[in-house]
């Protein structure tokens, strides 16, 4: 009972760091919601991969949807956020429904050529599209209204952090239930032995198909945010640039726990921020390097070695009582 | 008794190759079912056939009176067909108490009641399927299969690499299942006379065919059959 509270506590914790942020670092907003959009559509990898099994090298094809979907919605004249922000969820869903029966078809590598395929098609459509997306040039024109209403979004940053912040939070805590509910769990069971799971009971291609479609949505809904809080929207949303520094994200913090993509987001995102900062050029060299060292010294990303740290200090601590 | 699964000169087996032949059998409410033969002769390939794991060549297979022959394998146990695997296959992530609720499916046979029959289940609540000892991880799998609620439960081998101790706790709990006969039961046992004991009827089964069917007692008492079909020493 008390490592269930303790558990809580440090839950707790964990999300007043971006509040105090908010307060603490007024000249980093711009950062923290983009810390925090990435950290959402990380969460929707980590349904897909770290939960259902299914990589994906192009992941960026439903956050850029959602992005374009809101973006044009608002540079049309409908900037409403929170129905922007349903329909560049839906779409990416519509989206991700149709790829998933591709996908969940194949083994790893056959899902990796599909999901990359998938990505690689949607950037040269939306690059073709240039009389809707703006081509290389990218959205603009994204004009967004005031959120319910009452709060606009302003030049430093406030509404936008506090808007992507509420958007994450409500997503992590659909998430963390659907995760710890039998759906979720059958997808872990899928994940370690899909062969056997059909004779227990559980439909493993249908539930693919939802994991998937539900992951698209959370990524369309990331990118929507993006565009809303940027008011603009490049090509590089769908690239598969995106796709693989997210994929790196979620090894990073530690993939299956939710908690992770989070961690692993922040990490990167505050690594890249510092390091492209001190090296404007060779700044990869260093986030290759920490990426390396994390593989082969830290299985299970950042999370993973909290995690055996703490087995391991609790371990001691148990032995110096005896 | 109502009729509850039939297989109609069923052959079945993996890719093109043939391990069960012209299987046929019938499986009554509530009847326990000892499935017998030596090592090799297809009878957990007639389990996983019954469960549609397998290539079906020829044949059919009824449930409850409906035609499920081309059914796939996550509707047949959704209908009520239990299966115990003999590889028990535990979800290494999953605890005890996720094995279970991740398959629970409503009626009589809940979460708290299979606790109540593996009481070293509910102490291990928390503990992930890895940690267990072979004993609990059978235990697992019978109380995992239960909570589906089936109608027939298919035992592959749920004796096979236990501690003596265990498999007279074991024993006990599968003799009480057979007994209030709620639930008919498809035993495959490498310990024919264990099997025997606890089953109504005896099947048995010599190069993928069947080539016994008749009462438990009979065949225990009859101990050349016994040797001549399972060599038992």
């Amino acid at each position: 009972m008390s490592a269930l509270r303790g558990g809580r506590l440090i839950e707790v914790a964990f999300w007043l760091v971006p509040l105090a942020a908010f307060l603490l670092l007024p000249g980093y907003l711009m950062l923290g919601s983009q810390i925090l959009i990435v950290a959402l559509f990380a969460l929707s990898l980590d349904l897909i991969l770290g939960y259902a099994g299914i990589v994906s090298l192009g992941h960026a094809a439903f956050f850029g949807l959602g992005a374009y979907a809101a973006g044009l919605l608002a540079a049309k004249g409908w900037g409403e956020p929170l129905s922007g922000l349903l329909a560049g969820g839906v779409i990416a869903a519509l989206a991700g429904f149709v790829a998933s029966f591709l996908v969940v078809r194949g083994e790893d590598l056959a899902r990796l050529m599909v999901t990359l395929g998938i990505g690689l098609l949607l950037y040269e459509a939306a690059n073709r599209a240039a009389f809707l997306t703006g081509g290389v040039d990218g959205l603009s024109g994204v004009a967004m209204g005031k959120i319910f209403g009452v709060f606009a979004f302003d030049i430093g940053g406030k509404t936008a952090y506090l808007y992507s912040f509420a958007v994450l939070l409500l997503v992590f805590i659909f998430l963390k239930r659907l995760t710890s509910s039998p759906f979720g769990l059958s997808l872990r069971g899928i994940r370690e032995n899909p062969a056997r799971m059909p004779a227990i009971g559980s439909p493993v291609r249908a539930r693919l198909v939802t994991a998937y479609t539900i992951g698209a949505a959370i990524a369309g809904i990331a990118g929507a945010l993006l565009a809303q809080t940027t008011q603009f929207v490049g090509l590089d949303s769908l690239g598969f640039n995106r796709s693989a520094e997210l994929l790196i994200m979620l090894v990073l913090g530690g993939t299956g726990r939710l908690y992770g993509a989070i961690v692993g987001a922040a990490v990167f995102m505050i690594a890249q921020d510092y390091l492209s900062g001190v090296n404007p050029v060779y700044w990869q060299f260093w986030l290759g390097l920490l990426l390396v060292v994390f593989v082969f010294f830290a299985r299970g990303g950042i999370l993973g070695a909290v995690e055996a740290a703490a087995k391991r200090l609790g371990r001691s601590s148990q032995e110096r009582a005896r | 008794m109502a009729e509850l699964l039939r297989l109609e000169t069923v052959t079945s087996g993996y890719g093109e190759s043939v391990v069960v032949e012209d299987a046929s059998l019938a499986v009554g409410e509530g009847e326990a079912i000892a499935l017998l033969g030596r090592n090799g002769v297809g009878k957990t390939t007639l389990l996983m056939t019954v469960m549609g794991l397998t290539r079906l060549h020829r044949g059919a297979i009824r449930w409850r009176g409906g035609d499920v022959t081309r059914l796939e394998s996550h509707a047949r146990a959704r209908a009520g067909i239990g299966w115990v695997p003999q590889e028990r296959f535990m979800w290494k992530s999953l605890t005890v108490l996720e094995h279970l609720t991740c398959v629970a499916r409503p009626g009589p046979w809940t979460v708290e009641k299979v606790n109540a029959l593996f009481p070293r289940l509910a102490e291990r609540a928390g503990h992930r399927g890895a940690q267990l000892s072979g004993g609990e991880q059978q235990m697992l799998a019978i109380a995992r299969a239960l909570v589906t609620n089936p109608g027939l439960l298919l035992l592959d081998e749920p004796m096979e690499g236990l501690a003596p101790i265990v498999v007279q706790e074991l024993t006990q709990v599968l003799r009480g299942l057979a007994g209030a006969a709620t639930m008919a039961m498809i035993v495959v046992e490498q310990h024919a006379e264990l099997a025997l004991a606890l089953t109504q009827r005896a099947v048995v089964m010599e190069r993928g065919r069947i080539v016994h069917d008749g009462p438990s007692a009979a065949l225990l008492a009859d101990r050349a059959r016994l040797d001549q079909w399972l060599a038992v020493s």
